[in-house]
């Protein structure tokens, strides 16, 4: 980049909030994903949304690559800076800036700690439900880019259920607000849902206000141990299908549940092939009869235990263990490749057989674990990125698991997005008409493709795997 | 063109820093809440542990220059290795920055200056108990010779950067040795006790107690004469060989005899010596016995636990409530996990009411001399420790350590809290509690 239009961009922000050094460039190349880096030019702080504007108008008029960035931990890559440009940050926008106890809503900035705006608005009997795993340290601009899921979804839905109105500085530099504190709102397209899970491809997002909820007045928490990964899909089929919504129904097999145990010390059993952690929220009657009825469910379809946990402290370790889950698998090998697959909850029981079948086809080691009430599983490859031959088992294996996800009604990715990873996929999912409609709203929005380029479309569509059945 | 510099650099990276160790991180980001300097940077990527294991791989990979701003990045780490309880991948990040600090000290030009101050601190005064007791005696002249407060008055102590004078100006009074108390008849464990370089010299009164103290609770106390150094200084600046040296013969001086335990008062050398049996697990002559070392290392305040000290505080009265706290040192905390056992002494301590300082178990801005060498920084993580001691207004500050006892010291003084709080070591707030009539 050239040192004048450098020096453009530090009038704008102000030199100390510009990172340029070679450390900083380096910090800032990856994400939270395996085997994608790359150098950005500038990494930019910007305080407001005018500096945005600013900054936007810059890269607008030097078609310059611009990619915003929460706290990187993206498992598309869809905050690499792959085609270089600048690294947007939101460690200076990252205030709460309204709660409005009348309409129920929070209105912040995107650099927000979801867990800190989390515990913000408990403190004052509210709830806002979206818990990624990474929360601790994932910003609300992020989930809102990314529309992150956790381990709430099957009651309480995900990021885009919650956002009620959004600022966005578009790619030629405009500010226009969407939505508002509204129960009800059809003026014109619903662009918020564009930009919802857009991963910034469509514009920045400067300011985001949030739907609350009433906190519910009580939580508790069962777990049911399986001697198979059936019997535990089985009793996720069979709660829902017994008009049983929990707030969580987590899902982790023997690898997983290993690995948790190795790094949280909570006593879990190594030997059991499946555990379910079954939570349930509301008023303490339709709490209390709806464990009673889950465990009594697990136990019926075979579990070797299933109990209330003892404590609200022990309920509390059981789910920090599942949100560690992705990261302590990756002490077992060197290289971690996690996938998002999401079926109809109807098929998670057939999905869960699939992911074990091909594990043993090609030869590699998976281990699952994910929200099984939503059907939104994670199977993990363990493996080695040095060891060339056995990456391209895992990858076969990885395409045929999105080929059966896809086969059984579902999609590629659930929570995590398309980034860069999954974009020769997005094919497989949309179909080229499908392609072709979003691509040209893409273009119609962003023409000279500076807003995270490379992300969701890909330069070629990975060639659809052939199964051969019964060969 | 690659210069000579960075060829060098690489090939010490290569050489040094273990390619499966940082194959460990994923990268998920856990480890971002947990570190001081990503915090007090306003989340500077370059200043978290993902973003320095990312450079020690670049570096190996050759795929950054080795430059001024990659040197600050490791530079500017604590070494508190808050990230480790927090990283669910379990990787080693001590032993990583702890490599990278002897890849970096052995590829790269030092000034004479630098070499002079190393040769002098790691050959000299910190390798040989002597030389520190004589480092330590220069003090004592300093203090009692009236040449501190002369200095003090004209403000010689100007001319050194402001934190070395704020370090100055908590300097502990030093006593002479004294003659230490006689054996008793064991009746609850045999205790060796790692005296500690700084501790046995300019914390002696400490130690003193801490014998005083575990005898009053049925040990027998013993002291192994050629003890020295536990070597983490070494091992925390590049010169990993010094401190096995130091390890070593350690390890030889508390072989002699069995004993139950083998105790320390200081937070830092505690997690070095649990980790004897790890540095020197390549080490044959030395792997079993260092493992066997470190086995028999405890805390002061787990071992108080351990004899009791809990029922017996309990069975005190006090009528006066005042408020403690208590700060962490990093390395007992997320070295060897001991948070518990502090904490529910000082709940027991009649005359106390124990309130949780939030965010105790981040570090203070100490970190060996740390403070000495990124003041800046150290200064700004202390002001906000500063600004959560004064919520809870306590009237004492407890720590584990030496260097986190004399950077809350700094902190009450920068603030101009001396009439209020006090910083006290674990042991000496106890002795008062318990043996002071």
């Amino acid at each position: 980049m050239e040192s004048e239009i450098k020096n453009s961009f530090k009038s704008v922000v102000g030199a100390e909030y510009v990172k340029d050094s070679k450390a900083q460039l380096f910090a800032y190349s990856y994400d939270a994903t395996a085997n994608f880096q790359a150098l950005p030019d500038l990494v930019l702080s910007p305080k407001n949304t005018e500096e945005v504007q600013e900054i936007v108008k810059i890269c607008d008029k030097e078609q310059i690559p611009i990619v915003p960035r929460g706290s990187g931990t993206n498992l598309a890559a869809g905050t690499v800076p792959t085609k270089g440009g600048i690294v947007l940050l939101f460690n200076n926008m990252n205030k709460i800036l309204e709660l409005d106890k009348e309409n129920l809503t929070v209105t912040v900035q995107p650099g927000v700690i979801t867990q800190d705006l989390s515990i913000y608005v408990e403190q004052n009997g509210l709830f806002y439900p979206p818990d990624p795993s990474s929360m601790k340290i994932s910003t609300i601009g992020g989930n809102v880019s990314e529309n992150s899921g956790g381990l709430r979804g099957l009651k309480y839905g995900v990021t885009k259920d919650y956002v009620k109105a959004l600022t966005l500085v578009t790619p030629d530099g405009g500010i226009v607000k969407l939505g508002g504190k509204l129960a009800k709102d059809v003026a014109g397209y619903d662009l918020m849902s564009l930009l919802i899970g857009g991963e910034g491809t469509l514009g920045i997002i400067t300011e985001i206000t949030l739907k609350l909820i009433p906190l519910p007045a009580v939580k508790k928490t069962g777990i049911a141990y399986f001697n198979s990964l059936e019997d535990a899909a089985k009793t996720v089929s069979a709660i829902i299908s017994n008009r049983i919504i929990p707030v969580t129904l987590e899902f982790m097999d023997k690898g997983t549940i290993g690995a948790v145990e190795d790094f949280m010390k909570i006593g879990l059993p190594r030997e059991a092939e499946a555990m379910l952690l079954m939570e349930q929220d509301g008023n303490k009657e339709q709490v209390d009869e709806d464990i009673r009825q889950m465990i009594a469910i697990a136990e019926e379809m075979g579990a070797t235990s299933a109990i209330l946990a003892a404590s609200e402290k022990e309920a509390a370790s059981l789910k920090a263990g599942r949100r560690v889950a992705l990261s302590a698998l990756s002490r077992k090998r060197p290289t971690t490749i996690l996938e998002d697959a999401t079926v109809p909850r109807s098929e998670i029981a057939k999905m869960v057989r699939a992911i074990q079948d091909i594990a043993l086809k090609y030869d590699v080691e998976i281990s699952t674990f994910g929200h099984a009430g939503d059907g939104n599983l994670h199977p993990t490859c363990l493996t080695d990125i040095r060891d060339r031959e056995e990456m391209d088992r895992v990858e076969r294996a990885l395409d045929e698991i999105f080929h059966i996800a896809i086969e059984l009604g579902g999609t590629i990715t659930g929570e995590h997005g398309v980034g860069e990873m999954k974009a020769p996929y997005l094919e497989w999912k949309l179909g080229a008409s499908g392609m072709n409609l979003m691509r040209s709203i893409k273009q119609s929005i962003d023409p000279k493709n500076i807003m995270n380029p490379g992300k969701i479309f890909a330069k070629e569509t990975k060639k659809r795997l052939v199964i051969h059945n019964g060969q | 063109m690659v210069s000579e510099l960075q060829q060098r650099m690489q090939k010490s990276f290569q050489e040094n820093v273990s390619e499966e160790y940082l194959m460990d991180c994923m990268r998920c980001g856990f480890c971002l809440p947990a570190c001081p300097t990503y915090l007090a940077t306003n989340q500077d990527e370059t200043h978290s542990p993902r973003g320095r294991i990312s450079l020690m791989k670049a570096m190996r990979d050759g795929d950054v220059v080795w430059d001024g701003s990659v040197e600050e990045a490791f530079d500017m780490c604590l070494g508190c290795r808050a990230c480790e309880p927090a990283c669910p991948a379990g990787v080693q990040y001590g032993v990583l920055i702890e490599e990278t600090r002897v890849a970096v000290q052995q590829a790269k030009p030092q000034g004479r200056l630098e070499k002079t101050v190393r040769k002098t601190a790691f050959d000299g005064i910190f390798a040989d108990q002597k030389k520190m007791a004589t480092a330590v005696k220069l003090v004592q002249f300093y203090q009692r010779s009236g040449l501190q407060a002369a200095t003090r008055k004209i403000g010689f102590l100007n001319l050194f950067p402001p934190f070395m004078k704020e370090m100055e100006g908590v300097l502990p009074k030093v006593e002479s040795k004294r003659k230490r108390a006689s054996l008793k008849k064991p009746q609850t464990a045999r205790v060796a006790f790692f005296t500690g370089c700084l501790m046995d010299t300019l914390f002696q009164n400490t130690n003193r107690k801490t014998i005083e103290m575990l005898e009053w609770l049925g040990a027998e106390v013993i002291l192994p004469k050629e003890q020295q150094c536990c070597g983490a200084l070494h091992g925390h600046s590049g010169e990993m060989d010094k401190g096995l040296r130091n390890a070593r013969a350690n390890i030889d001086a508390f072989d002699s005899d069995d004993f139950d335990y083998i105790v320390n008062n200081a937070g830092g050398c505690g997690a070095f010596l649990s980790e004897y049996g790890k540095h020197l697990q390549n080490d044959k002559r030395y792997m079993k016995k260092a493992e066997r070392f470190s086995r028999k290392t405890i805390d002061i305040s787990s071992l108080f636990v351990k004899l009791g000290m809990n029922l017996r505080l309990k069975a005190m009265e006090a009528e006066e409530k005042s408020i403690v706290t208590y700060q962490d040192s990093c390395h007992l905390r997320n070295v060897n996990q001991v948070f518990l056992e502090p904490r529910s002494l000082l709940e027991d301590a009649p005359g106390f009411e124990y309130k949780e300082l939030k965010d105790a178990g981040s570090c203070c801005g100490s970190a060996g001399i740390y403070n000495l060498l990124q003041p800046e920084m150290a200064g700004k993580i202390l002001t906000s420790k500063m600004k959560e001691v004064k919520k809870l207004q306590p009237t004492k500050i407890v720590t584990s350590n030496p260097g986190c006892l004399m950077q809350m010291q700094i902190g009450i003084q920068k603030e101009g809290l001396e009439q209020e709080i006090q910083a006290v070591h674990i042991v000496d707030f106890l002795y008062d509690v318990i043996l002071k009539d």
